[in-house]
């Protein structure tokens, strides 16, 4: 049993850092913060999930993707893209620091895998109606709680930090559920890239765009948020230069590379798709 | 993991290709497809190590009556030897269905 | 006669035939029309998965994701069914790519206006642990290539059982515009294992099948709303629901986007008080659906 998680304050700190403010919005839970602001010449809109220990759900306090997360996360997004209909459509840079979907009798019972997919669903119909959404990994971007927050996004970039990780299950959970033991486990992520739980190692994958280096990400100072203001603006413009699917993401030396298996059968099933 | 290849002589050709069986718990996958050349050869991936012997006499026996110019893959996750056995009379069934 | 023996023989007496007993291959083709079933990717292509045999696991020819073009009432057609005897139904690279690869096929031709109606026969516990991050990467694909689709076709879920459809491909069910589950299908995102090793026993304790499934069972699913059709094990039954569910068009609004009225629901839960799946049913029964 592994109750102790630890709350991390990344959301947060990014989130001040890039706008100046908290995102509190009314009427939803305090876990969920929008806040608009400057990004460039244009507005963005900057979307976090935080730790809130007073959390009217028990289960979702501690950084976790729940369900009044999910559904909020959607609300918000679509708010966005209803703005945008007649405009322009605005960047959504989602700061990624989610510890895991919220693990409980009650999220399942009330459909916690609906409110996780309501919120890809929204980042994903962002993205195909033409916003550039930005995936900003800040700290923890585990399983369930990334598909839902950041994993439709345009583009990945993440900070160079060793608390930023990315993986489909918790370490110690990992470990029981594969029978190995955590020492095992970490030896087998250094050999077999997906496996592995840092940072360095899933850039190896060709799935980001940009590994950010030399930024404090616990306390970033001036410098540090220029240069990730300068990341994020080449991302979006990057994104508007491209199609609006996750095509990017195989694209890349690495990808090529690492998730040659990926290519391969999108290869071949294109060859097969119609009758010769 | 264990690879092991065997090759037996054939008595006639294999007209088609078939797949019988799932990799999971006790059960194997074959794949079976005419060979190049008028030999049978046999390609074992198994997930248990050390058992050569056993796989080679449960081949050997289904091959005095195969006889087919095959070129087959068995995928095994732990599959016992009749389980084996079945598997490939199953293929050589649908070869001649 | 065996215990199995004796119930094909009430099935057939039934006249029904079992979908939950057939493997990958044969519910794709019983779904499809008659004759109708081309497989792609098939095991002679041998994309395997690159990844389990580095850690000592026999990979499966197929990667266990069946794909099938055919035809559903003379329509084009597109089945991916996930094979849950091999690695649980899991995600990893191939497997994954397999089906949103055919997803992303499917919208280039509804772009081209030439729609192929989509169906995921989806058995699977998630992401495979052993290819993880690339198992994880590849069902966020699935996700993209599901709400890109569903523009243009509805795209048709069946989880029939036994493993039932959990993980980040619990999020692809609900991505569906319509799911039809059976009576023997379960469906939630944190498998009850998973929700007893990492909130405790008192949480959940997972060996407690009759809660496990008046939480996350089919039927129960279906009485809240959170599925659209619920069958019994009953392989024809199951390809006319999916015909039926084609033939409704594309739903008036997305399961997913219905953020307003799940919010509403939501807000009147109190977290503080008991709540168990009869309950549910007593508040959400009935409500709108699309």
């Amino acid at each position: 049993m592994s109750t102790q998680t630890e709350v991390s304050a990344r959301g947060i700190t990014w989130l001040r850092a890039l706008t100046a403010q908290d995102g509190v919005i009314q009427g939803a839970p305090a876990t969920v913060r929008v806040a608009e602001a400057a990004l460039g010449d244009e507005p963005a809109s900057f979307i976090a999930v935080v730790p809130d220990p007073h959390n009217r759900f028990p289960r979702a306090r501690n950084g976790e993707v729940g369900l009044e997360e999910g559904w909020t996360l959607a609300r918000q997004v679509r708010k966005i893209i209803a703005a945008g209909k007649d405009g322009v459509r605005r960047p959504i840079i989602a700061l990624v620091d989610v510890s895991s979907q919220a693990y409980g009798r009650r999220e399942e019972l009330l459909g916690v895998h609906l409110a996780c997919a309501a919120a890809a669903d929204a980042y994903a119909s962002a993205r195909l109606a033409g916003h550039p959404v930005i995936a900003l990994l800040v700290g923890k971007a585990m399983s369930g709680a990334f598909l839902a927050h950041g994993y439709q996004a345009n583009r990945l970039l993440a900070l160079d930090s060793p608390e930023v990780m990315v993986h489909a299950m918790g370490k110690q959970a990992a470990a029981r559920v594969t029978r190995r033991s955590v020492a095992d486990l970490e030896k087998l992520g250094e050999r077999i890239a997906p496996m592995a739980y840092d940072i360095r190692a899933y850039a190896k994958l060709g799935l980001l765009h940009q590994l950010i280096e030399g930024v404090d990400a616990d306390a970033p100072g001036a410098a540090d948020v220029q240069r990730v203001r300068e990341a994020l603006l080449a991302a979006i413009a990057d994104t508007r230069a491209g199609p609006s699917d996750l095509s990017s993401r195989l694209s890349s030396p690495a990808a090529h590379a690492t998730r040659a298996a990926s290519i391969e059968v999108r290869r071949r099933l294109a060859e097969q798709w119609d009758v010769a | 993991m264990e690879k092991i290849e065997l090759d037996y002589p054939a008595r006639h050709a294999v007209p088609r290709r078939v797949h019988v069986g799932v990799v999971g718990s006790g059960d194997l996958e074959v794949l079976l497809e005419p060979s190049p050349d008028q030999r049978a050869h046999v390609l074992v991936n198994t997930s248990v190590d050390g058992f050569g012997v056993v796989w080679k006499s449960v081949l050997d026996r289904f091959f005095e009556r195969f006889g087919g110019a095959a070129s087959i893959e068995i995928n095994d996750f732990g599959a016992t030897p009749g389980t084996v056995m079945l598997r490939l009379e199953q293929a050589a069934e649908a070869v001649r269905a | 006669m065996s215990a199995v023996a004796a119930v094909r023989n009430h099935r057939q007496f039934l006249g029904r035939t079992s979908f939950i007993e057939m493997g990958a291959r044969e519910r794709a083709r019983s779904i499809l029309d008659e004759g109708s079933f081309r497989e792609l990717l098939g095991p002679f292509d041998r994309l395997k998965s690159p990844w389990l045999p580095l850690q000592g696991i026999v990979a499966q020819a197929d990667d266990g994701v069946v794909l099938a073009r055919g035809t559903l009432d003379g329509k084009p057609a597109l089945v991916a069914a996930i094979e849950s005897i091999y690695q649980g139904g899991s995600m990893g690279e191939v497997s994954g790519a397999k089906i949103a690869g055919a997803l992303e096929l499917a919208l280039r031709d509804c772009e081209q206006g030439k729609p192929v109606l989509p169906v995921l026969l989806l058995e699977t516990g998630g992401v495979r642990l052993q290819e993880a991050n690339l198992g994880l990467a590849v069902i966020a694909e699935i996700h993209a290539a599901i709400v890109a689709l569903r523009r243009h076709v509805p795209v048709i879920g069946v989880i029939s059982g036994m493993v039932g459809c959990f993980g980040g491909m619990s999020l692809a069910a609900a991505l569906c515009s319509r799911l039809i589950l059976t009576r023997q299908a379960r469906l939630g995102m944190n498998g009850p294992e998973v929700i007893e090793q990492e909130a405790g026993i008192a949480e959940l304790d997972a060996s407690d099948r009759a809660l496990v499934w008046s939480l996350i069972g089919g039927e129960q699913r279906h009485a809240v709303g959170l599925v659209d059709d619920l069958l019994e094990d009953d392989a024809v039954a199951i390809a006319a629901s999916v015909r039926a569910a084609f033939a409704q068009g594309l739903p008036r609004q997305e399961r997913s986007a219905q953020v307003e009225l799940y919010l509403e629901r939501l807000a009147a839960i109190d977290p503080q008080q008991p709540l168990d799946g009869p309950a549910l049913r007593a508040i959400w029964h009935g409500a709108a659906q699309s």
